[in-house]
């Protein structure tokens, strides 16, 4: 039975995740217990803001919608062999180049605007990942820590350029871009507070599975970061592979950036900084790097995410409990593997 | 008064290549502690803000600033223990455990640092070396930190100990060549869990530094990336204490470019010239990697630079 073979299959991937979550939140319910709170009370909780009501999973998905395209950020480069942590540069400057559309040309159509705005985002995105990836295959320079850095240097341009020449002069107390036109604000999905950008995101990773598993540069990609010397010999490209992966990357970063923007802020300012793209890096190692379990593995950190202000308004807990626990789990995560 | 301008940049510029510098001394020391056994650990970041909340909590809790130093220390320590055993297991990547830890260490920072972000706890006091100067700008450049002089002795000290000790030895052998250290029956695993403690350590101390001197006081945005960097620096410092020491101070220099040009009225470009460390980092880690070839001084064991 094929049938049978799959689902055993991903059983046997999912095992390791599982068995470090449940390692994680053991750990996190004994520092919940130290620090004086009920871990059960705590845990359940956290579950009703996660998943509880229909309010509970709209937050939950529109946290995950950005946290897909974050961890494809993480995941495409890893494919090649490369550990790329900038994803947070990414999206702040695909939020700006929206942002920056709503300024040059405010009277565009909508139908027109969405395509060029995440047109735009995924441009300044996939530059500044695969400039990254360029920088290590061309100057070996280390892709982990040349992507933080270039992510630090896009989060500096894009506070410049919020606090100063884009910076709408209305917005007193948190300088912002102007805000976008209404008819350009992308709705909901039916029936959910969740928006459209959540169901990009998971085409998205479809489309990267689809690309991995079945096409010959997604196999060709899988080489490269299998055995780099292997690919060169049998004359594969494997700069080209490589920097296009960051590229792919790095655009789907600056996607996201696009959407917290037209979806969900109206307007580029510093709240596009809240760590979406340091949880999509968990979010692609708890997926163990394969593209479809990114899609449940962004659900759940982002049930995580949502639960911290239920947690902060009940138990008094401060909002990194969060972060704790996310912690938890990545670390969880790693050391587990060596089983 | 264009002259009087440029000697107050400069001073500023001194003075604050001493006081942003600190804290990359201490954490690129730390990381060159740790790269010397052949590991890297990213995590350092995460120490760094964990040290910064507890010595803070510690200075605040006994009144004395001391005692946050030693506190942070001790985090750090731990962290830096973490990191050691948990990179010792098999098929540990060290890179990514080190994301994990950053994460860990803020998340920890922030948790805990919650009700010390109002309170004032007591500062470490600086030492005035410039007190017999008429120029009031050379006597605040010169109201040097004590943290400093404490630097400068434990790259003294590291750079005698990589070259002239046999715990320095060890250290080197473990990190260039695992394989001849096991010949020579040398603990590889113990000497780099320690060497990653004793790296946490002064990541901590480093943390301690920016809560307890400069800016001095806790709060969730008070580094501003210091632990990563620290890995750049070393690449820059060829994995030489003494190249820490220059790295640091070039990298306190740039740092203060932006509040010394701000402090003779010229403003503009703030968030640029904030960046200006990290650009530096960037520029110096192109101008000195090269493709396919691994660096001068390197430890051959080492994943970041392979």
């Amino acid at each position: 039975m094929p049938i049978l073979r799959r689902t055993a299959s991903v059983a046997a991937g999912a095992l390791p995740t599982t068995l470090a979550t449940a390692a994680a939140l053991a750990l996190f319910a004994l520092f919940l217990e130290l620090h004086g709170v009920s871990a059960a009370r705590a845990l359940g909780l956290m579950w009703q803001g996660a998943f509880g009501s229909m309010f509970a999973l709209s937050n939950t998905l529109l946290r995950a919608a950005p946290l897909m395209l974050t961890a494809l950020c993480v995941l495409l480069p890893a494919r090649a062999g490369l550990i790329v942590i900038g994803g947070e540069g990414a999206l702040a400057l695909g939020g700006l180049a929206a942002g920056s559309l709503a300024i040059a040309a405010p009277t565009l159509p909508a139908a027109l605007a969405w395509p060029l705005m995440a047109l735009a985002a995924m441009l300044i995105g996939g530059l500044w990942i695969g400039a990254a990836g360029w920088l290590r295959q061309h100057r070996g320079v280390n892709e982990t820590i040349g992507s933080l850095l270039l992510s630090y240097l896009g989060i500096a341009l894009f506070n410049q350029l919020v606090e100063g020449p884009l910076r709408d002069p209305a917005s007193l107390n948190k300088p912002s871009t102007l805000p976008l036109p209404q008819t350009w604000m992308i709705g909901t999905l039916p029936g959910t507070d969740a928006h459209w950008g959540f169901a990009v995101g998971a085409v998205a990773c479809v489309l990267t599975w689809l690309v991995l598993r079945w096409s010959t540069s997604g196999f060709a990609l899988n080489v490269c970061g299998g055995n780099p010397q292997a690919a060169r010999l049998v004359g594969l490209p494997v700069d080209r592979l490589v920097i296009g992966a960051c590229v792919a990357g790095g655009a789907a970063a600056g996607l996201a950036g696009m959407f917290e923007v037209a979806a969900v802020q109206g307007s580029a300012n510093a709240s596009l900084m809240s760590g979406y793209g340091t949880a999509g890096i968990l979010v692609a190692f708890a997926a163990r790097q394969s593209p479809l379990a990114v899609i449940v593995c962004a659900v759940l950190v982002g049930g995580i995410g949502a639960s911290g202000s239920l947690l902060q308004r009940r138990l008094g807990l401060p909002d990194a409990a969060t972060l704790v626990l996310q912690g938890l789990i990545f670390a969880n995560l790693l050391a587990w593997e060596a089983l | 008064m264009a002259e009087d301008a440029l000697t107050t940049l400069a001073i500023g510029i001194i003075g604050g290549a001493i006081r942003v510098g600190t804290p990359y001394l201490f954490v690129s020391l730390g990381e060159c502690i740790t790269e010397k056994s052949g590991r890297v650990n990213l995590g350092l970041e995460g120490i760094l803000v964990a040290g910064a909340m507890s010595a803070y909590a510690g200075a605040y809790l006994t009144q004395s600033a001391w005692t946050g130093v030693m506190c942070a220390a001790l985090v750090g320590l731990l962290l830096g223990l973490l990191h050691g055993l948990v990179c010792s297991l098999p098929r540990v990547n060290d890179i990514a455990f080190g994301i994990a830890l950053m994460l860990l260490g803020i998340g920890l920072a922030f948790f805990f640092g919650k009700p010390y972000i109002q309170p004032q706890a007591p500062q470490l006091p600086s030492l005035p070396l410039g007190a017999w100067i008429e120029d009031a700008r050379w006597r605040t450049a010169l109201a040097i930190n004590p943290l400093f002089p404490l630097g400068l002795l434990l790259t003294g000290l590291l750079h005698w100990g990589f070259r002239s000790t046999r715990i320095g030895l060890a250290l080197r052998l473990v990190g260039d060549h695992e394989g001849t250290a096991r010949a020579l029956a040398c603990p590889v695993r113990q000497v780099r869990v320690l060497a990653t403690a004793a790296g946490g350590a002064c990541a901590g101390i480093g943390g301690a530094y920016l809560s307890l001197v400069y800016p001095g006081s806790w709060s969730e945005g008070l580094s501003s990336g210091q632990g990563i960097m620290a890995v750049a620096l070393v690449i820059f410092a060829r994995w030489r204490p003494l190249g820490c020491l220059a790295a640091a101070m070039l990298f306190g220099a740039t740092g203060a470019l932006g509040p010394a040009l701000q402090a003779i009225g010229y403003s503009a470009g703030y968030h640029l010239f904030n960046a200006a460390p990290y650009a530096l980092t960037l520029a110096i880690l192109i101008a000195s990697a090269r493709p396919h070839r691994t660096l001068a001084g390197a430890p051959g064991e080492l994943s970041l630079t392979r």
